[in-house]
This record gives structure tokens, sequence and C-alpha cells, in this order.
């Protein structure tokens, strides 16, 4: 379990009960708990659609997406049952949030589920956790048997005459299924692959019916929102970015961890509520919404950090993981981990994604043990940008975008490690020196052997 | 459904809603590359070659998923578009092997085809590839990981299309395979089509591995030789020492009625040809002992002793036995030479359906049997008896197609639920042997119910199950052998509305042989003995008495009342467990492929090419019409139809009244080789100038023989354009077969299953090994359907 951290300026909404022993769910009634639902219970469903869409909030999971507009896609006729997901995934590097709510906090994301529930009409929800959370399925398990047991789920939740059940389901470990079609797929015991779109969930989802899916960070907002009021909660944060947000601060900073700031806090004074960079040390770039989003230089740092300031500068404010980066890091070796990663987590579906992280991988790692020659870095740019916009899924584009921006912002450095040169930024003997191989050198190798 | 207007490239097109882009664009001509597109097959969205652009829209979309929209405009030729596909060849090249130059795939191969036109002409790649060594899974099923382009066609052909599910994706990113879903073998159909399906040469046919390279062959369109469907194959050749070797079957023409579809029989086993106990020498029998000998002096001999018989004993005292694997051609001539020529109707031929009963049941409608195309389409099928799946594999893939792909409502009728049942809408499980009980039930006698009892089956469901099917309309009702006689009579003659039938018997040319007249009592066309005049002159001598069957001939043979037995590509003495003693005093001819029971007995043993190795037409068990076309060649061998030319010809007979001259045929069609275009030798046209024969006249010529069975046999009067074309011609049914009540005892099916093909199976090695393999499997199902 993670130390909590604090600041100041911290606004505390979803975190509010973090560290006051809510798990239980008698201390979580005496925090409010269930409030909210039973309120949505009398509500109805437009106006509790109504409600968040005056929050201004904005999906948690990466992509942003107005949580209100997305339940409102949901049809009031379905032939097939409706679902709630909560997608609890969380994969993306750098991304820590979701698992302190499920820790600290897991009623709200059940109350999350059930509200969203009522306002689509529908009677299933699903709590999806990523498969290595093994420490919370306990959590969240006990949780949803102890809303069962008091009535908040099941049949007539309230004495409301509304029934809703829902389960806690984990993944088998795979970045990929923190997709929403993938999670689908996987949570219906498939492999994690996503689906082909159209159609999109809100119709066609899971099992084939209309489904709502939005991140556990998402989902836990609601109950705050349905007490607190859309426009409260809207007032937190900037125009069309309601409210606040989890963000997890890492990298080369003294104190890292979660904080929940309101919506568009500035980026420089955020690696301060961090505790500044380490060791003294000079910023020299920020990766503000996890490994698939494009870095932002120490010098495009004074921002606003919303969805829409971010994505005017070219980035993306994603999942809420905010990646400090300070002036000792190689940006090569930064490029090689990301890509280490996506390579690794591609569910290799489709061919550019597949081929495009391995190449990008083998060739990354020949390029920062020194076996780099000058067309790679060109090559490098082009393999990411053939990807990019073209995969079958945006897991593509989070692998291709961080790339691409390294090698345009630092293509100095690439340049540094050409030609045998070491690595400038690490001790020549730490660096573990791959056997180079060529074109003319027919050496093939077996991955396959090597991941057994 | 309604029209949908779109532009590609700024053309306007129009096709009906619901259309996908890449079918929109290909049927004008424009062609959108595809590696996981396949029709038919469920979309994928893997291979991203498809990438267009589509106005509005600020990605490439990919075609194969996206369905047409009104007022749609698409660039399918843009610097974009172009550049998107030749980075994706790119990506798919990365962990490429290319070794094309020892690829099975390499000359037809759909990554080469789209590098050459979409791909970059150089390589970026600096690293190493990843290898993994080549897998094999089966007796004929090889995979290569590294030349996998994972476009999962294979998955979805076996899974999908064959509903097997042998094949799945395992592991992620890079290091994802196709791989068995058993452990490192198959346990599956082995028909081939993930083989034939894949793209490239990552799945390759144990049959035809490293034998030859695509462009060293010439390819010829012909029939499957086994089982009764009818399967279109192309037979790739090769020049071998004077003639053509056979080395690979598939279907790379998919028009046939088969589309995409081949078993594992069409597809590997023709290697029996070259099996070494293949006959390649007529045998006589010399002190007791089968001698190598001369065509010369064993066609003599043959003439001899039938000039000999017939003319001291008669017709009467001769037996003739055709064969279900034989040609329409030579069928129709067996029997003109049994009636014509020896003088008798002693003829029959192993039965494995009642087709005199059910043509008889149709009279009056002669255009009531279902194509093997209707069963495709149909909105209904009635499937009674027989599992198509081992027995009549096409069969069985048309109904799941039909099911799959159109929504088709399959009722099962049978004792056992076989594997159609998993498509089947209603399935009425009876008690083993019931199926005649259960036709009559279905045919309106509910006295028949009590027969079809079971734990499963009640009375209200038998009635509700009867009830559905009379809602049917164009219901396309097919059994098996089961049916017989009355039962069947009476269900054919039961349902109405558009209802079509088949009746399924066994071996490439069952139906053929029945309709060819191979019968003691019917005349081809099934019609009467007293109706033989309208064949022409020379047949008012065919004897008005029904002749032998089988059975009598044997019980004749016993009694020494059988001088001579003419036996052409059968094996009565195995099939029939005939003692082999019943015919020590009759004078034996057999017309074979191999030494088999029956040949062992035969005074004089004639080595005949097989379907593969000459031309004609076979008639499938729904009564399509199709050609085959001489594929490969056997040093040695002559076609039954030249053989029985000779024979009549050597016994003095004049064979213009037998085998009909006919100029119009087409130089191949001689059975000739296709030497005019190979520069190979032409033997037969060098044999016919020896005879003094016009070159383009021959007594050989199955296709002048052909011509007068559309001539004379009713039903058979097709276009000849079409069948000469390749393509299928369904015949009608417009005999007049007297009725028989009595259900025809005679019938014994082959009991076939996706392994076996009757005494032609024994020596094919792919089938052979196949067996082998599953008799090995610890599954003890499999090991039953292998030993089968
Ligand atoms: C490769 C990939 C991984 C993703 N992983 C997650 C994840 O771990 N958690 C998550 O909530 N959303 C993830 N998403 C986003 C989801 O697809 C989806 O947009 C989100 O769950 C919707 O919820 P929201 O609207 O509340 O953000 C991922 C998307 C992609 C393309
Ligand atoms: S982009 Fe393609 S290979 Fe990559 S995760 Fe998505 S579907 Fe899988
Ligand atoms: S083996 Fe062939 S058909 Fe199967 S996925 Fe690979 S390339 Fe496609
Ligand atoms: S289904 Fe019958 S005709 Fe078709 S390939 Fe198989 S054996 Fe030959
Ligand atoms: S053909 Fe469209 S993605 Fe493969």
């Amino acid at each position: 379990m993670a130390d909590l951290v604090s600041h100041p300026d911290e606004v505390r909404v979803v975190s509010k009960r973090f560290g006051e022993g809510a798990t239980d769910i008698d201390r979580y009634l005496a925090l409010d708990g269930y409030k909210a639902t039973q309120k949505a219970l009398t509500m109805g469903a437009d106006a509790i659609i109504n409600e968040v869409k005056a929050s201004n909030l904005r999906g948690r999971g990466g992509a942003g997406f107005p949580a209100g507009m997305k339940w409102s896609f949901v049809p009031k006729q379905s032939p097939k049952p409706k679902y709630v997901l909560c997608n609890g995934d969380e994969s993306e590097p750098g991304t820590c949030k979701d698992r302190l709510i499920f820790e600290h906090d897991p009623h709200s994301v059940i109350e999350g589920v059930i509200i969203a529930g009522i306002a689509v009409d529908s009677h299933q929800g699903y709590i999806y956790l990523r498969g290595e959370y093994r420490y919370l399925i306990e959590i969240m398990e006990k949780a949803v048997a102890d809303a069962y047991a008091r009535g908040f789920l099941g049949k007539n939740i309230f004495g409301s005459g509304y029934d809703f059940e829902c389960a806690v389901q984990t993944g088998a470990g795979a970045y990929e299924v923190g997709e929403e079609s993938a999670l689908m797929e996987s949570l219906e015991g498939k492999r994690g692959i996503p689906r082909i779109r159209p159609p999109f969930p809100a119709v066609v989802g899971l099992y084939g019916g209309p489904t709502v899916i939005n991140n556990a960070e998402t989902l836990a907002n609601v109950p705050h929102i349905i007490l607190g009021g859309g426009e409260w909660y809207a007032s937190l944060g900037t125009p069309k970015n309601g409210g606040t947000r989890l963000f997890c601060l890492s990298g080369s900073v003294n104190k890292p961890g979660v904080y929940e700031l309101p919506m568009g806090y500035n980026l420089r004074k955020m690696i301060e509520v961090a505790g500044g960079i380490w060791n003294g040390r000079k910023l020299k770039a920020v990766q503000p919404g996890g490994s698939s989003v494009p870095v932002l230089t120490a010098d495009e740092t004074d921002i606003p950090m919303d969805f829409d300031a971010l994505m005017k500068a070219g980035s993306m404010l994603g999942s809420g993981a905010v990646v400090i980066i300070d002036d000792s890091t190689c940006m090569v070796k930064y490029a090689l981990r990301v890509m280490k990663f996506y390579q690794h987590e591609s569910c290799g579906w489709c061919i550019p994604c597949r081929e495009g992280t391995d190449w990008l991988k083998k060739t990354l790692i020949r390029f920062h043990s020194g076996g780099g020659v000058r067309r790679d870095i060109d090559n490098i740019q082009y393999l990411a940008e053939n990807m990019l916009g073209r995969t079958f899924c945006p897991f593509g584009d989070a692998a291709a975008m961080p790339t691409i921006s390294l090698v345009k912002k630092f293509r100095q450095e690439f340049e540094d490690h050409l030609e045998g040169k070491p690595c400038p930024y690490e001790d020549h003997g730490k660096i573990e020196h791959l056997p180079v191989l060529t074109a003319w050198d027919h050496r093939t190798a077996d991955p396959w052997a090597q991941a057994h | 459904m309604a029209d949908v207007n779109i532009t590609v490239d700024g053309r306007k097109l129009t096709a009906p809603a619901g259309t996908l882009l890449i079918e929109a664009c290909k049927s004008v001509g424009i062609e959108v590359p595809s590696f996981c597109y396949y029709p038919g097959l469920s979309l994928q969205g893997a291979c991203r070659m498809c990438l267009v652009e589509i106005a509005k829209m600020p990605k490439l979309q990919t075609a194969c998923t996206t369905v047409i929209q009104e007022g749609m405009a698409v660039t399918t030729a843009s610097d974009t578009v172009h550049q998107a596909r030749k980075a994706m060849l790119e990506f798919v090249l990365q962990n490429h092997p290319l070794d094309c130059p020892v690829c099975d795939a390499g000359g037809e191969c759909e990554l080469q085809d789209m590098t050459f036109s979409y791909g970059a002409s150089e390589s970026k790649l600096i690293d190493f590839k990843n290898h993994k060594d080549e897998e094999q899974w089966s007796p004929v099923v090889f995979f290569d990981r590294p030349r996998c382009i994972l476009c999962y066609r294979c998955v979805r052909v076996c899974g999908e299309g064959m509903d097997v599910w042998a094949l799945g994706i395992q592991n992620r990113g890079a290091l994802s395979l196709i791989a068995p879903n058993q452990d490192d073998h198959l346990e599956c159909e082995e028909c081939g089509m993930c083989i034939d399906i894949c793209p490239v040469g990552a799945l390759t046919s144990g049959a035809y591995r490293y034998k030859t390279r695509p462009w060293e062959m010439n390819h010829v369109s012909t029939v499957c030789l086994h089982c009764a469907d009818g399967c279109k194959t192309t037979l790739g050749v090769r020049r071998q020492g004077s003639g053509n070797q056979i080395v690979r079957g598939d279907n790379r023409d998919k028009s046939g009625i088969n589309g995409d579809f081949l078993c594992i029989k069409g597809r590997y086993a023709f290697d029996f040809i070259e099996h070494p106990d293949r006959l390649k020498q007529p045998l006589v029998r010399k002190n007791g002992t089968l001698t190598p000998a001369s065509w010369e002096e064993a066609l003599e001999l043959v003439a001899l002793r039938f000039r000999e018989a017939r003319d001291t004993d008669g017709g009467a005292s001769m037996g003739v036995i055709g064969s279900s694997r034989t040609t329409n051609e030579e069928n129709y001539l067996l029997q003109k030479f049994a009636r014509l020529v020896l003088r008798t109707n002693n003829i029959d031929h192993h039965r494995t359906a009642d087709f005199p009963a059910f043509v008889n049941a149709l009279s009056g409608r002669a255009h009531a049997t279902a194509s093997m195309r209707d069963v495709l389409s149909a909105p209904a099928v009635l499937l009674i008896g027989n599992d198509p799946t081992y027995q009549h594999p096409l069969l069985a893939w048309q109904i799941r197609t039909n099911v799959r792909l159109h929504g088709a409502r399959l009722y099962v009728v049978n004792s056992w639920p076989i594997k159609l049942t998993r498509q089947a809408k209603e399935f009425l499980q009876i008690p083993e042997g019931a199926e005649d009980k259960a036709a009559a039930f279905l045919a309106g006698d509910d006295s028949a119910a009590d027969a079809l009892l079971t734990s499963k089956t009640t009375r209200e469901k038998l009635a509700g199950f009867r009830e559905k099917l009379q809602g049917e309309q164009n219901l396309v009702v097919i059994f098996g052998s089961e049916l017989r006689g009355q039962e069947l009579a009476a269900l054919v003659r039961a349902a109405a509305r558009g209802a079509k039938y088949i009746c399924l018997g066994d071996h490439a040319n069952s139906r053929g042989a029945a309709d060819m007249g191979l019968y003691p009592d019917l005349l081809p066309g099934y019609l009467p003995l007293s109706e033989a005049a309208r064949f022409g002159e020379p047949w008012k001598s065919v004897p008005q008495q029904p002749g032998m069957d089988l059975e009598a001939m044997v019980a004749a043979g016993k009694e020494r009342k059988l001088r001579t037995l003419y036996v052409v590509g059968s094996n009565p003495v195995a099939r029939y467990a005939i003692d082999p003693f019943a015919l020590a005093e009759t004078f034996v001819v057999v017309e074979d492929l191999f030494l088999t029971e029956t040949a062992d007995l035969a005074e004089v043993v004639l080595p005949a090419a097989c379907a593969y190795e000459k031309s004609g037409s076979f008639t499938n068990t729904c009564g399509d019409l199709q050609l085959l076309r001489k594929a490969g060649d056997c040093e040695g061998v002559k076609p039954d139809l030249e053989i029985i030319v000779r024979i009549a010809e050597l016994m003095g007979f004049d064979i213009q009244q037998l085998a009909p001259l006919d100029p119009s045929g087409m130089r191949a069609d001689f059975g000739e080789s296709r030497g005019v275009q190979s520069g190979e030798v032409d033997q037969q046209a060098i044999w016919n100038r020896r005879q003094g024969y016009e070159p383009r006249v021959s007594p050989f010529n199955p296709f002048a023989v052909l011509k007068e069975i559309q001539r004379v046999v009713p039903g058979y009067n097709v276009g000849q354009l079409e069948l000469l074309s390749g393509n299928d011609v369904h015949t009608a049914t417009a005999g007049r077969a007297p009725g028989k009540t009595e259900a025809d005892r005679f019938i014994l099916p082959s009991h076939e299953n996706l392994f076996t093909s009757g005494t032609l199976g024994r020596y094919s090695d792919v089938l052979n090994r196949v067996i082998e393999a599953r008799l090995r499997l610890p599954n003890e199902k499999e090991k039953e359907i292998a030993a089968d």
C-alpha cells in the first residue's frame, strides 16, 4: 500500500475519504456514504444525466470524453440488457490513482456504477480490475458483498423497487485490455483484442448490449456531483473541464505521489507541489498525461493542466500521470524504455502496431547501445509516423506519439549517440552492450524461446 | 435493399445499402488491397492494407469494415493512401524471412504481389528478424511462423467455415502466433482449407511442399474423383518422362460448385496414382498365375472368349459390372456394349442409393431435384439420415455456409446427433434404422409415429417438427441411402410448394452410373427396356427380358451358368464379400487401377486410367453434370472408354454403331495430351494417324459419346457451351423408372468417412498417413472415426 501525500493546494473531492477507513461500510456511511445513490434513485435518469452534464465531468481514463454526453448516447429501449462497466484496468505507466480509490474508497466506485446504471436504466454493473492488482480484489469483493448485505445492491435496492447487480472481475494482466472494447472481450472471457468500431459500446457493448464504460475515477466523482450539484463541481475546474483531478506526479521529483488538484492547475506549480526537481537538478521535460502522450520540453511547461490547454500545446492530459524528467535523463533511453513497454503490451492484432513497436524497440536498443547509424533517426520517426492514425485501436498512436515528439524535440540527443559513441548520460561500463546485428549479418533471434 | 450512391476516385457508383466499401470498389474494378478481408468470413480490420481516404474523416479508414453511406466520397488513389500501403508492407516485411526462393507460395503469394504493386523497393531494416523454427502439425499441415502475416484467415476458415475450430491465436504482440488448439498438433478434418486460404507460405501442405514452383505447373480444371459431391478441382501438373505428373490438387479456380471448398480427398488424395502397386501392364492368367502380357494379347484373348461365349451360350451367359467411378461416357458405352455387342441385359453396378425409386417418384416433376448450388441458397433444408460431414463433405459445407451467411433453417432427422446438428434449428433424434419411418411420418402417415418415439422424441415433438416443415417454402430435402422404395417415394410425393430433393449416393459418379443405365432392367435415363428402340436402330435388338443383377450373376456363377464376367472399375468381391469360388468357372475380366480382390480372381486384368487421366463427365449426387479434363498420364494404362471400344472392335463389331465418331471435340478432349501448348509428344494423335483415323475423328472421343448421351438420355440435354466452359449444369430427371414398390435391397452404402475412399483410398499415401496419425491420438472418438 502506498503512502499518502498531501499539499495545501489540494482540493479533495474523490480523495476526500482517503485514509479515513472508508473501506468499512459503516465508516463509509458515516462519511455521507450511499446518500448520493439514494438521492439518484429519487431523481430519475434524465435529471442524473443533466447533473453530470452540468458538472463538465470529463472521462478520467485518458480521452476526456464528457461523461454525461456518453451516458446520453445509450438508447432508452434495448432488447438486450444494458451494462455499466467500471474500467479499473489502470496500466498506463505513471498512472496510480484508480488503485488508491479502490484501496481507500471502494464504495464510492460502487455508488458511481449504481448511479450510472440508474441514469441509463441498466441493472448490471461490472468492476473490472487490472490483473496485476491482486491485492485490490479482496477489498473490492468485500465492499460489493457488504453492499449486497445491506441491500444497496441486488433486488430492490434501498427499497426503491430498482434492481441492480454488481460483480468484480479481473483481467489476466495486459495494458491493452484497458482499451474499452478489448476490456469487454476480456470480460467475456476472450482474448483481449479490441473490437471493430462502429458500433460503439453505448450501442453495442458487452454481450452485445448497450454499455456505459467509464474510468474508476470518473465514476467515483459521480456521487459527489449528485450530492454537491453539477454546478458546484464544474466551478472547481476550468471551463469545459469540470472539477478536480487525481494527478500522479512521478519521476525526478522529491515528493512523488497522487495529489488531487483542480483542473487547469499550472504544470510548473504542480512540480513544486511534488517537492520540486530532486538532487538539485534541472527540469528537462514532462510527459503530462502518461507514457502515451507527446513530451513537453521544460520551456513548454508553463501551462494549465486541462484537456483543452494541453491539446493546444500539442500534447494530452491523458490519464493524469505526470512524468517529470530531469536533465540527467538520456532521452534516447527514455524513448527506448517507453517503446519496450509498448512492444511488450501490444496485443499484436494489427500489423502496424505489432511490427512497428517491435521494429522500433529493436532499433532503439541497438541505437542506445552505440550501434546507431544516421538513417536510424529518420527511420524511427518514419516508423512512428506511419503507425500514427493507422492502427486498429489507439494503442498504436500511444506508442507513436511520444516517440515522434522525442525525436523531434530531442534530435540532438539522438545525434549524440551516433557512430558507436557511448551514451553521454551513462557510465560506458553500465550499458548493457547488446550484440549489434546488421543487415549483412544474417543472424536471427528466437524471441519465443527467450520468452519461455 | 435500397441502393446507395458514393463516389470513388471521382467515379460515381451505386451499390445496395449495407455493401462494404471494399466490395463496392471492387464492383467497379478499383482494387483496394487486403490481406485479412476475405469474403464470407468475419471482418477483422487487422492488416490495415485497405486504408482509404473518406471525405470528412480525419483519419484513413479501413474499406473492409466501412459500410457505404449515401454521398460518401472516397479516395483510393492519393499519396497518403499509397504511403500507408507502402508502410504497411514495410511493417509486415520487418520480420518476414523473404525466403521466397524456397517458399512454396513464391509465385502465387499475395504478399509478393502486393509488394510488387504497392511496396517499397528497398528495405529500411537493419536489425535482426525474429525467427521460430517450422512446425509440423499433422501429416498434411506445416506451419512456418516467420512467414505468417497474421491475417487470421486460417483461424476463421477452420472455425467459421469448417466448424472445426482447430486453430487459435496464442501470445500477444510480436510473439503472436497461430497455433493448434490441441497442444502441438491438429485434431481436425485435415481439409487443408487453412493452407489454401493462407495468402503467404506460412501454412504449407505435407503433400506438396518443396515439390515444384507454381510457374512450372500447368493447371488443369477437372472434377474430384472421390465422393459423390463433385467438387471442381484444379490439378497442378508437371511434365515428367513422356507424360504429365500431377503434383498438386487445389481449387485456385473458385468458380466451381464448391467455391472455396475442398476436403482432404479432393486436395491430396490423387497420390494413389503413383502407388507402386498401380497396374501398368495387362495381366493374363497363365498356368494359374497372372502374368504380364501385351495389350494386344490380352485384348485379343478377351475378345475371343467373349465372342465364343456370346455365340455359343448367348448374352444370357455373360455379365457386366460397371463402376460408380468411371465417367458417364464410359458407363453409357459399357451398357451399350453389353446390350448391343454382348446382347445381354446382365449389367449392374455397386448401388449406393435408390435412384430409380427417386426418379420414379419425381416423374412429372423434371426439375424438382436440387443442385449443389441450391443447397447454398435454399431458405430451409431438411436432412434425413446420412452424416454429410463425413460422407458428403461439400454438402456439409454448403449447408453450414447457408446457415451461417444466409440464415437458412436446417432440420435434421437422424439417429445420432451428427455434427451438423450444431447448425440445426430443429433436430429430431429417432431410433437407429427408423429413417424410413420418419420419412413416412413426415409424409403424413401418423401410424409411423410409434416407431419414432424415444426418450427425447415425444409425439408432440414429432407433430411440431412436421408442422414446422409444412410451413417451409422452397425446402431442400436431402436424404441418404436409408430411404428407399416406398418411403422414399412417399416423402418425395408428399412435400410440395417448391420443395426440391437430393438423394445421396456414394462415390464420384454413382448418380451418373445410375443415370447411364447400369441396371439389368433399366436403360439410360431410367427408361424401361421396352423403350430401347428410341435410342436408335441398333437398339431394337436389345433383349426385352430384364437381365441378372449382381446377386443373380454370382448365383449363376455358382451354378456354372455365367461364362464371362466383365468388371469395369469395381471391386464387388470385396464389397459384397462374394465367395471367390462362386466365380471359379467364369472367365472374369477386370479393368482396374490395382490388383483388387476381384482382379485377383480374374483371367485377364486390364490396367485402366483413373478419372484424373482422362476426359469425360461426371454427374454428382445432386444431378450436376461437369466435365473432367485429362490431367495426368500413367504409362501403360488406357481409359476404360478406349478398352471397351477396342474389345468391341476385336470382337468384329462395327464400332461406328458403338462409338459415335464426331469431329467436333476439341483436341484435348480426345483424351490426348495437352501437347500443343507444352510441346510434348501427342501420343494419341500419333496413334490415330497410324490407325488411319482422321486426327480429329476418334472412336475414343468422350465428347462424341457425351453428345450422344445429351441427345438420347432424358434430362441430359443441357447446354454444351456451359459445360465446355467448365461450368456445372444441372440435369433434369425426365426418366420413367418402372415404379418399384419394394425397397432396393441391393443398395449398399459405402460408409466412407473423410479419410477413406473405397479401394482407391487404400492406395493413397496421404490418407493412410492421416489415418495412422489419428490412430495414435489419445482421443477415443477420433480413433473410432479413423478406424471406421
Ligand atoms: C491502449 C489503451 C489503454 C487504455 N487503458 C485504460 C485504462 O487502463 N483505464 C481506463 O480507465 N481507460 C483506459 N483507456 C481508455 C478507455 O478506452 C476508455 O476510453 C475509458 O475507459 C473511458 O472512460 P472515461 O470516459 O471515464 O475516461 C485506454 C485506452 C487505450 C487506447
Ligand atoms: S494498435 Fe493494433 S496491435 Fe496495437 S494494441 Fe491496438 S489492435 Fe493491438
Ligand atoms: S498462417 Fe497464413 S492464413 Fe494463417 S494467419 Fe498466418 S498468414 Fe494468415
Ligand atoms: S467433398 Fe467430395 S468431391 Fe469434394 S473434395 Fe471431398 S471427396 Fe472430393
Ligand atoms: S483488409 Fe481491411 S484491415 Fe485487412
